[in-house]
Order: C-alpha cells, then structure tokens, then sequence
C-alpha cells in the first residue's frame, strides 16, 4: 500500500502537470493568432503613405513613387468575373448530380474520390495543365481566358464539395412531399432541393472565389505579364494580376518597392476579407434549419 | 393554346417539355460531372506527354541520379534530385513547426478551451488558413528573415529556414482544424469513463482521445505536408533558387515548385529542353503528392475506430 502522503503528493503532480500542459496548448492555439497579427500589423505599418487613390488608379511604373495597381485589380476582376459564374454552375451541377441522381455504382465512386484527389494537386500543377491545354493546344495563347479556365479548374472541387454538404441539408421530407404532389425528380430538384440549399452554395463559391483572387502560381505559369500599361478589352488579351503584381515588386531590388507591394497586399487582404466577411453573413443570415 | 394558360391533364405540350427536362437533365449532370475526370486525365496526359518529350533527350536514370540541376548552364546536367532534397527540407522544417503547434492547438480547442475561447480562436485561424500564400511570402522576407538574420548572423538573404517556418504556419491551420475534427468525433462516453476513473484532463487527452483519434490526426500530417510540397510563392521567394544537395537551413535552395516559376517567367522557347524540364519536374511533383494524398485517405479509412 502507498502512504497517503505519497498519493496527494502524485495527485498534486499530476494536477500541476495537466495545468501546465494546458498552458502548453493555449499557446500554440495562440501562436497562430500573434502570427496573423503580426503579418498584418506589419504590412498595414509598412503601406502608410504609400496606399493612396494614386495607387488605385494608376498603372504601374518603374519608378516605385509613381506605381499603381490600376491594372491588376481589373485584371484581377476580368479572371473573376468570367471564373465564378463558370465554376457555380459547373460545381452545383456536379454537386446535383452526385447527390441526387448518381446511384452507389462504380463510376459515380470514381467521380466521388477523383474530386477529393482534384483538391489535393498542387495549384502549380493545375498551372502546368492550363499552359498546354488553354494557352497551347486550344491556342488562347497568354490570354484572360486562359487565366479564367485555369482558374475555374482550381476551385471546382471546393464550390462540388461545399455543395454537396449544402444539398445533403436538405432534409427529405422536403423531397418526399414535393414527390407527393405529382413533382417529377427534375422539378422537385429545381423548385425545391436548388432554393434550400441556394445559401449554402454560394458561401462555398464565394470561398472558392477568394482563393482564386490571391492564387499566384498558376497564372504565373499560363504567362500574366508583370508589367503592363494597358487594360485587357476583351478575354483574348494579356494581362496581370494582383497577386502577381505583388509578387514583382516584392523581388525587385530597390527597398521602397516593398513598400509598394505591402499597400498591394493591403488592397488584395481588403477584398478577400470583404468576400468573406459577406460569405460569413450570408451563412448566417439565410442559411434555413430544419 | 393561348387560351388555356394553365396546364392541364390535357396540355400535351406541357407534359412533354416536363417529360423531356426529366429525361434529359440527369444525361447532362453526368456530363458536367464527369469534366472533373476529364481534369484527371488531362493533367497526367499532358505531364506524360511532354515528360516523354523530355526524357528521349535525357535518360531516366541521370534524371533521378545525377547529383546536379544546372539546365540553364552551359554544361546541363539533368538530375531531379537537388530539387528533390530542396522541396523535402522545407516539408521537414515546415512539420517541425506545423504538427507539434498544429496539434497543441486540436488538443486545448477539442478538449480545454471554453466554448467562448473557441468561438474566437477557430475563425481566426481559419483567417490565418485564407491568407493568400503570395502574402506569406512576403512576411517571409520582410519580417521574419530579418528577425532570423538577429539569431543566425551567417544566414543568406534566401535561405531554407525562413522559408520552412512561414510554410509551417502556412499549414498550421489545416494540422490544427483536421486534427480537431477527429478529436471532436472521439465520443464523450469514453472521456466520461476516463474521468470517473479520476483521469486529469490532460490524461484523458493523451491517453484517450489522442490514440482514439490518431487515425485522423495522422491523415492531417500527411495531407499538410503535401500541401507544403506543393506550396509554391513562399518558397520561391524566401528560400532563393541555388539547387543543391547541402542540407543547409541557413543557405539558398530551390524546390521543384521554385524551379517551375523561374522557367516560367523568363523567355524559354517553347518546345526547347528547358520549357519540357518544367513538366518532367511537374511530373515528379505530382506523383510526389498523389502518392501522399491516396495515404491520407488509406491512413483514415483503415484505421478508423468504429464507435456505437
């Protein structure tokens, strides 16, 4: 038998070590927080002064006083603009046909497991597809297209998976008494099953958007151009980007030029959060219980 | 027609317009869903097909042998393999960083942390996981190369240290929620019984709800470290584009990724040796990370525990 002594004392051991473990845990769950202030308090401090109208509404140049992200945010909303109706209505249609006609057979299997392996490649590699296919063999050449079908590529399997949670909601009752009333699949699919689940949709492609809006890499490889003084006028045109904007003033020598890719950043970080701040009340303020 | 506005038993026309978008709807989903394969297929046809370019110039065996990448020099040498060493430094040094913090974050938001407190901390690091990687790239180089540079004075501007660090916080997030998650499914009964027995919190995490949930955590590790191969801007800015086989945290090295943007933006000619090094590269890299991804999934479905 062990003394009393002895068992308060392991108690008393044991009390403090899980009090210092929780310690342990609160701070590496706050260490990513510190960080993420830390990266924006030094990219806001950085951008003061440089972040003006001027910088909005002005072209790029080679001298860092007089450089402007004119040409990348509309660059930027050219990708957008043709990338997120496109991969909306491709992604729910997969996500309709997954969840409401496919039976459990072989090939709806692989399409199911071929969309979660699609989100784990590499979005360099899906840059690699877009300059063969888009830019090469279909001839877009380094085109907004290219950039857009690059794009809506990427993101396609967030919007089909975020979809097919926002169709697996629906409760079937709903189904069931639309069935009753004489609907046939179709018009219980498009009258009932697409409205209920129509928030939940779009907070999934508004996500999808934003990750779009700061991918580097794969417009890097289909050939945006770093420079440009001009605006794309139609989707055959080159163009740049904002994140790629960002990403050559950040290797350019001269020190001031971060300066000019911080306010870049903040311009970039400002819309993204703005999307999601809007996908975030979406969710909150239409999504349906049942 | 026009005068019978609402359909009836009778209005032919109306009934075959429904009949057809019934017949025809479920034809054209399947259509759209299968472009999803046709994604598939095309990235492994194009990565083949232009690697196959590629390898009639330079045999398969300099290509995983030789110890040196210079394609751009005038004696070339073809060997994947300090790109290969480059890419698994920063996957290293980014786990060393992502999975203990990563998973002290699941343990105290599954386990200690107060409802309110979680309510908190999970948008923020879901924040922290939209970040575009373009931007951590640039924190790699204006903050914490500089802060490194204070505590290793022989530190390059590029170097693989500052680099792995930023691609670890770049995953944390993904460690942190995925492990979560698995920790969260672990059922009370079994924390219950383990507190009965006169468990402390900590115990009942480690000892219970930690190999409960080992499964998915493992899987988180794996699908974070994939997604640190793949990792591209932070990489090509931060860690610099010397390949070599040194193993120096504290020098310049280039990824497989790094070494794709660089051919990218300069003006190689399409068709040249140089332009098909970019897809033999993209090829080794995308079997690098299906490999890692198809393990995931096999980790978390074999090992699943099964609860009633």
């Amino acid at each position: 038998m062990i003394s009393r002594e002895a068992l308060e004392l392991r108690v008393k051991r044991r009390k403090l070590k899980n009090r210092i473990f929780h310690s342990v845990f609160f701070l590496s769950a706050f260490f990513g927080i510190a960080v993420l202030f830390v990266l924006l308090y030094d990219v806001v401090q950085m951008s003061m002064g440089w972040l003006n109208w001027n910088f909005i509404s002005s072209f790029d140049s080679r001298k860092y006083e007089e450089a402007g992200m004119l040409a990348g945010i509309v660059g930027s909303l050219y990708l957008i603009g043709i990338a997120a109706p496109l991969s909306f209505i491709l992604g729910v249609a997969t996500a309709i046909y997954l969840e409401e006609y496919a039976k459990p057979n072989r090939l709806n299997w692989i399409i199911q497991a071929n969309i979660s392996n699609l989100a784990g490649i590499p979005s360099i590699v899906y840059g690699l597809l877009g300059l063969a296919i888009f830019v090469r063999y279909l001839g877009f050449d380094r085109s907004v297209l290219s950039g857009a079908l690059t794009l809506t590529l990427l993101i396609l399997p967030v919007i089909i998976v975020a979809s097919q949670e926002a169709i697996k909601a629906v409760p079937n009752s709903l189904r069931s008494a639309s069935f009753a009333l004489g609907a046939g699949k179709w018009t219980t699919v498009f009258r009932i099953v697409i409205p209920s689940s129509l928030p939940g949709m779009l907070t999934g492609s508004i996500l999808g958007v934003s990750r779009a809006l700061g991918e580097t890499a794969p417009i890097i490889i289909i050939g945006a151009v770093a420079y440009t003084a001009k605006l794309p006028t139609s989707i055959f045109d080159s163009f740049t980007a904002m994140p790629i904007q960002i990403y050559n003033w950040t290797g350019l020598p001269k020190e001031e030029f971060r300066h000019v890719a911080s306010a870049g950043i903040v311009v970039l970080m400002f819309i993204l959060l703005s999307i999601n701040a809007l996908a975030i009340i979406m969710r909150n303020k239409y999504s349906k219980k049942f | 027609m026009l005068a019978n506005k609402n359909p009836t038993k009778t209005d032919l026309s109306y009934k075959g317009k429904k009949a057809l978008l019934e017949m025809i709807m479920p034809k054209l989903l399947l259509i759209v869903s299968l472009l999803s394969i046709i994604t598939t297929v095309g990235i492994v046809i194009i990565l083949l097909t232009e690697s196959y370019g590629f390898f009639k110039a330079v045999s398969i065996v300099e290509f995983l042998t030789n110890p040196k990448w210079t394609p751009m020099f005038s004696s070339q040498n073809f060997g994947v393999m300090p790109l290969v060493a480059g890419t698994m430094m920063i996957a290293i040094g980014a786990s060393v960083v992502a999975v203990p913090l990563g998973l002290g974050s699941a343990i105290y938001l599954s386990e200690y942390a107060p409802s309110r407190v979680r309510s908190i901390v999970k948008p923020m690091l879901e924040i922290l996981a939209g970040i575009p990687t373009i931007v951590y790239g640039f924190f790699a180089l204006s903050v914490v190369t500089p802060f490194l540079k204070t505590i290793f004075p022989e530190l390059t501007l590029f170097n693989a240290l500052s680099a792995s660090i930023v691609v670890g916080i770049m995953i944390l997030p993904m460690v942190s929620s995925m492990s979560e998650d698995a920790m969260s499914s672990v059922p009370n009964n079994i924390r219950n019984a383990a507190y009965a027995l006169g468990s402390t919190k900590l115990e009942v995490a480690v000892k219970v709800v930690f190999p409960s949930a080992l499964s998915g955590i493992i899987a988180s590790v794996v699908l974070a470290i994939s997604r640190a191969i793949g990792e591209t801007m932070i990489v090509t800015l931060a860690a610099g584009s010397l390949p070599n086989l040194d193993f120096n945290y504290l020098q310049s090295i280039q990824t497989m990724t790094a070494y794709i943007v660089q051919i990218s933006k300069g003006d190689t000619p399409h068709g040249s040796i140089e332009y098909l090094t970019i897809f033999a590269v993209g090829l080794a890299l995308f079997v690098i990370t299906f490999v890692m991804n198809i393990l995931a999934k096999y980790i978390s479905g074999r090992f699943k525990e099964g609860y009633q």
